[in-house]
């Protein structure tokens, strides 16, 4: 086959001009005789034979050359290498009017080119001419390469035009080809729509294109519904006809006989890829109101499931898959709906069919499609009725992703009526579950043993057991969680510490349980101590048994649990300090481990039994919020639809325990900053201020070049607003960097301490925190400041003071950025430092007459600012007072006639000037929703406001 | 639909089409990664497995492997089909098509894919249409084919 290849190419060449080709062949075709025939090796000659007679001077390549080269380079191409030469003979070949050229040339700028700029404006130009032929070959192929390429370019070209093309009407007798053009056009424009939606205009084009669904020829519709099935998903209400068309099409096809539809119907299915993209189409839309339109669509859902029962027209597996792929999508357009229980129950009915169907296809789809299925109130007790079926599944599903399906049904159906079968078969399911799905399946056990434990010693036992089966894929949320509950519930904390102690004394178990058990022994010992067998002698020798098996964070926690066994039981106390003055814990080489040992043997050395019994005092019970493991299966999920489920299915269960992550308890206060008794990451006791922004979790990862100034830090905006009104906090934290504000004002000074804290463990290396003010700020405002030292060690604060004028008044605030090296990784942070005008407030105290006096004067348009805005937070007055006063003017009670206004006065002092301000905030209680803050400037006239007076209260 | 690749039962790429923007270095990738999945596949499982966050519908015929990447919300049967669908477009236009037949004329599938399928999309499902709009096209590659009397590289099968 390969020598038949070269021969052709070579044939090819023969009449080819330059004498140089014939030695290339000779070399060649000798070349292709000695070596191994392996496809790379002939790849690589055919590519060298070309490169050669491409440059070997043949300059004017006819049209026929030029298209054999460019199909010879796709067909390397395609044989899997790179092709970085001989896109602009393909240009060339779109202006060609021999079909054959232009198609060969259309075809390797729609695979090969993606969007090369250059490129694309010759490819345009070429694509726009054969546009406008009115030739429907050509325009077919020009739309081919606009739909496959799909480039922005692209799209700025011609989305414009593709619409008209699109609605245009023809006479009959060019219908028939120009159809084949507008189904083009269609998919053309919807591919251009998914790149780049907003270079495709409304207009009236669309109502026209809705109407396409009424076309006679079933290709167009096809195509068309399609489009408006993209587009109604943004812009409902613009296509919103396109429901009632839609359903009479869906009618006229599911009714229609098997050979009505010709060439349309498949495998005796009538139009199964229409019908299926009718009914997607309809999933956009709510159940239709009209009820003859209503009365319609149940019937053709109706007659989809009855023909679901009928006996096959065929045995061939292609109808059985178009009937049921029709039939899949109208159940999930009746879940969609979710309106109609006599459909929801018979599409479970027929799902339950499925899933002893012998076809593995089936069987999966089934599954999955139960799974929506179940969060339905009305079928979600007919779901259930299969858990047998999907139990045996689990069990004797040779695929692993229909196993996979059937533990997603199993979670979707379970309730508190199944929950101890379920979790007990998934529990057994583990032991020999594939390895890929084991943690999602650990998150699923003990997120449905948590929901719907009503005896929480079932709890304690099933997350033990989880620990058992599949210790290393039990994440840190689910035995934090654990210790969570058993503290948050005193009813079950004995049990525990039995549970515990007897699973510790297996000769093997996993670290996790180790842990689990050092921590709940730590606290609940004490309850099982009476009995002789776990005597706290007993309990501490077991737990340090495993101590020397375990890892730093692990002996961290047990190191806790020793000295909260010298407050439980003073009996062990000396044991205990032997313990920990031993060499290995007090010369200990990790330096947490070692602190915990020296001022734990301490703490219990100076320490009264009075103080010993507070500083080590029982855990307060955690504050309830959401279950971290949820967030770590959605996570893990992504945003589909297990999380509609989880919604659902939180109503229908009151949840029994919504507590939270890992807080940062900490019995023992101790300068280190991961001193809590878990040891591991928690958050450092911030200063009081903001809670850590949410984008503070994203490590910076905007610059490489360590001269580039990152954007500023995502969340930050937030923060800065909250400075509007106070002076210290924390005004940014991600993962490795806090940055802490305490500042003061007065007159036009200020003074601001800016602390920087490292919350890791490694140094920050060449760190410089810069301040940059534009130019028109740098006038306005002076700001000095002096380096600070580079190097930052970790858990170090460094700080850095800056000293504040304002000259001027202004509007911008200058912006801080950070640069440091954090274990060889350049790290950029910018945020803004919340200097703003109101900072040089100086309240004013001013009586009523005197302020409306004032206020009446300042009417010029120059003096007045006023902004009508909706308050993010529900009103509140006492708060509302003290974010006037926190912005900086005085609050004028008994001022205004109307007491739920609110008035402030205060000058503004910069070097240059005062000015004066007065503020007044109408707050419309009925809305509950709209504020109007108006501030007057008298002294001198200019153009300037208040700044940041919509920030500080809304 | 994201993507539609085939491949040969050794891992080797015949036919790939992709509708969404994505780098070269990234198709490799997906190809690479895809490719030894489904080959690891067993006969008997499911045609049907998520890939990221992706379902991948794949068909073996003979000794190509059919694959595509649909999104979450598209149905996974008619996927199926749409992939028989176009093995017999391709069998109706070669008689009875195999794997060389892709090979040496890599552009007539291309021209029948998009002619059946564009944007992801089906555009024309009728196999009569389909064919004649490729038939139409190939009358006019006759017509300038004959005005250079010479033998066309793309037209080796038959000597073959």
């Amino acid at each position: 086959m390969r020598r038949y290849l070269l021969s052709t190419i070579l044939c090819e060449k023969k009449g080819g001009k330059g004498h140089s080709s014939e030695t290339i062949r000779k070399n060649l075709v000798t070349g292709t005789r000695t070596c191994c025939s392996s496809d790379r090796r002939l790849c690589l000659q055919l590519h060298r034979f070309l490169l050669a007679s491409y440059s070997s001077g043949d300059k004017a390549l006819d049209g026929y050359s030029k298209k054999k080269y460019v199909c010879k380079l796709l067909f390397i191409f395609l044989l899997g290498h790179d092709i970085d030469f001989g896109h602009m003979e393909a240009v060339n070949l779109l202006s060609s009017n021999r079909y054959t050229e232009k198609q060969i040339g259309y075809l390797f700028i729609s695979v090969l080119v993606n969007s090369n700029s250059e490129l694309i404006r010759l490819i345009n130009n070429a694509i726009k001419n054969d546009l406008a032929s009115r030739n429907p070959t050509f325009m077919g192929l020009a739309l081919h390469c606009i739909a496959n390429v799909g480039s922005r370019e692209m799209a700025e070209a011609f989305a414009g035009e593709i619409p008209k093309i699109l609605v245009a009407g023809y006479v009959s007798c060019v219908k028939d080809t120009m159809d084949s053009v507008k189904q083009s056009a269609a998919l053309c424009l919807l591919r251009l729509y998914r790149t780049s939606p907003d270079l495709v205009p409304m207009g009236d084009w669309t109502s026209r294109v809705v109407h396409l669904l009424n076309d006679q020829h079933l290709g167009v519709v096809t195509a068309a519904t399609s489009l408006i099935t993209t587009l109604a998903q943004k812009n409902p209400e613009e296509f919103k006809t396109s429901v009632s068309l839609a359903v009479s099409r869906l009618s006229r096809i599911v009714t229609s006989a098997s050979t009505d539809l010709q060439d349309y119907t498949y495998y005796f299915v009538p139009a199964p890829w229409l019908s299926v993209k009718l009914l997607r189409l309809l999933q956009c839309y709510p159940p239709p109101e009209d009820p003859a339109v209503r009365g319609r669509l149940t019937e053709c859902l109706e007659t989809i499931l009855n023909k679901a029962q009928e006996p096959p027209k065929s045995k061939k597996v292609q109808h059985s898959n178009a009937k049921n792929a029709v039939l899949f999508e109208a159940i999930s357009l009746i879940i969609h709906h979710d309106s109609e229980p006599n459909l929801l129950v018979r599409a479970c009915n027929q799902l339950g069919q499925f899933l002893q169907h012998r076809e593995t296809n089936l069987r999966y789809l089934a599954l999955e499609s139960m799974c929506t299925l179940a969060s339905s109130e009305f079928s979600h007790e007919a779901v259930k009725t299969h858990i047998e079926t999907v139990i045996n599944a689990l069990k004797t599903e040779r695929d692993v992703s229909v196993r996979q399906r059937a533990v997603d049904l199993l979670y979707a159906m379970c309730d508190r009526s199944n929950a101890q079968q379920i979790v007990a078969e998934m529990l057994s399911y583990l032991e020999t579950a594939d390895y890929s799905i084991r943690e999602e399946i650990v998150l699923k056990v003990a997120i449905l043993a948590e929901k719907y434990a009503v005896d929480y010693t079932w709890y304690v036992d099933t997350i033990l057991n989880l620990i058992r089966i599949a210790g290393d894929y039990v994440s840190e949320e689910v035995w934090y969680r654990v210790i969570q509950i058993v503290i948050n519930r005193d009813d079950v904390q004995g049990y525990a510490a039995k549970t515990v102690f007897e699973a510790l004394q297996a000769p093997a178990c996993h670290e996790n349980l180790v842990k689990v058990g050092g921590y709940i022994l730590g606290e609940f010992g004490n309850l099982i101590a009476g009995d002789p067998r776990s005597s706290p002698l007993i309990q501490f020798n077991l737990l340090h048994s495993k101590f020397h098996l375990c890892s730093v964070p692990t002996r961290a926690l047990l190191l806790s649990t020793y000295i909260k066994f010298v407050n439980l039981f003073p009996e062990v106390k000396t044991t205990i300090q032997d313990v920990l003055r031993s060499d290995s814990q007090l010369k200990n080489a990790d330096v947490e481990l070692q602190q915990r040992a020296v001022e734990y043997l301490r703490l219990s050395t100076v320490a009264s039994t009075d103080i010993l019994a507070t500083v080590l005092e029982e855990m307060p019970p955690f504050p309830e919020r959401e279950s971290s493991i949820l967030a770590k299966l959605k996570k893990k999920k992504g945003p589909s639809t297990v999380t509609d489920l989880e919604e659902a299915k939180r109503e229908r269960s009151a949840d029994v325990n919504g507590g939270p992550e890992p807080a940062p308890a900490s019995a023992v206060s101790t300068p280190s900053p991961s001193a809590d008794l878990l040891g591991l990451g928690a958050a450092p006791p911030a200063p009081a201020g903001p809670p850590p922004s949410s984008g503070g979790l994203l490590v910076d990862v905007f610059s490489d070049s360590p001269s580039a100034v990152a954007p500023l830090a995502p969340g930050s905006e937030d923060n800065f607003a909250r400075f509007v009104c106070k002076n210290n906090g924390v005004l940014f934290e991600n993962q490795l960097l806090q940055i802490g504000l305490k500042s003061e004002f007065r007159q036009n000074l200020g003074r601001m301490f800016i602390f920087y804290g490292n919350k890791t463990s490694t140094q920050f290396l060449n760190f410089t925190p810069t301040l940059i003010c534009s130019d028109d700020l740098q006038t306005n405002l002076s700001l000095q400041t002096k380096p600070v030292d580079p190097t930052v060690d970790g858990g170090a604060q460094v700080q850095q003071v800056v000293n504040i004028e304002c000259v001027s008044d202004f509007t911008e605030a200058p912006v801080l950025n950070i640069q440091f090296r954090y274990g060889g990784t350049f790290q950029n942070v910018s945020v803004k430092l919340p200097i703003t005008l109101n900072k040089f407030f100086q309240p004013t105290e001013m009586a009523s007459q005197d302020f409306f006096q004032r206020w009446k004067q300042l009417s010029s348009p120059q003096q007045e600012v006023q902004n009508i805005f909706k308050a993010k937070h529900p009103m509140d007055t006492e708060i509302t007072k003290a974010k006037i006063i926190g912005f900086g003017s005085a609050l004028l009670e008994d001022v205004d006639p109307n007491p739920a206004n609110f008035v402030g006065a205060g000058i503004i002092h910069t070097k240059t000037t005062q000015i004066g301000c007065l503020l007044r905030l109408e707050p419309n209680l009925q809305a509950q929703l709209l504020e109007s803050v108006s501030a007057k400037r008298w002294l001198p006239p200019g153009t300037h406001r208040a700044g940041g007076a919509r920030g500080a209260v809304g | 639909m994201q993507f539609m690749l085939l491949f040969s039962r050794q891992g080797k790429l015949r036919l790939q089409k992709w509708y969404v923007p994505l780098s070269d270095k990234e198709k490799k990738k997906i190809t690479r990664e895809l490719v030894q999945t489904v080959l690891a596949r067993k006969p008997k499982m499911c045609s049907f497995l998520e890939w990221r966050d992706l379902k991948i519908v794949y068909k073996r015929y003979a000794s190509l492997y059919f694959c595509c990447a649909i999104e979450d919300q598209d149905n996974e049967l008619i996927t199926l089909e749409i992939i028989h669908r176009y093995v017999e477009l391709l069998d109706k236009y070669f008689g009875s098509v195999c794997e060389l037949d892709i090979i040496f004329n890599f552009e007539k599938a291309y021209f029948i894919l998009d002619e059946f399928l564009l944007g992801g999309e089906v555009q024309e499902t009728s196999k009569k249409n389909v064919l004649k709009a490729i038939e139409q096209a190939d009358l006019l590659q006759e017509k300038t084919e004959n005005m250079y009397h010479s033998k066309s590289f793309i037209g080796c099968k038959k000597a073959y």
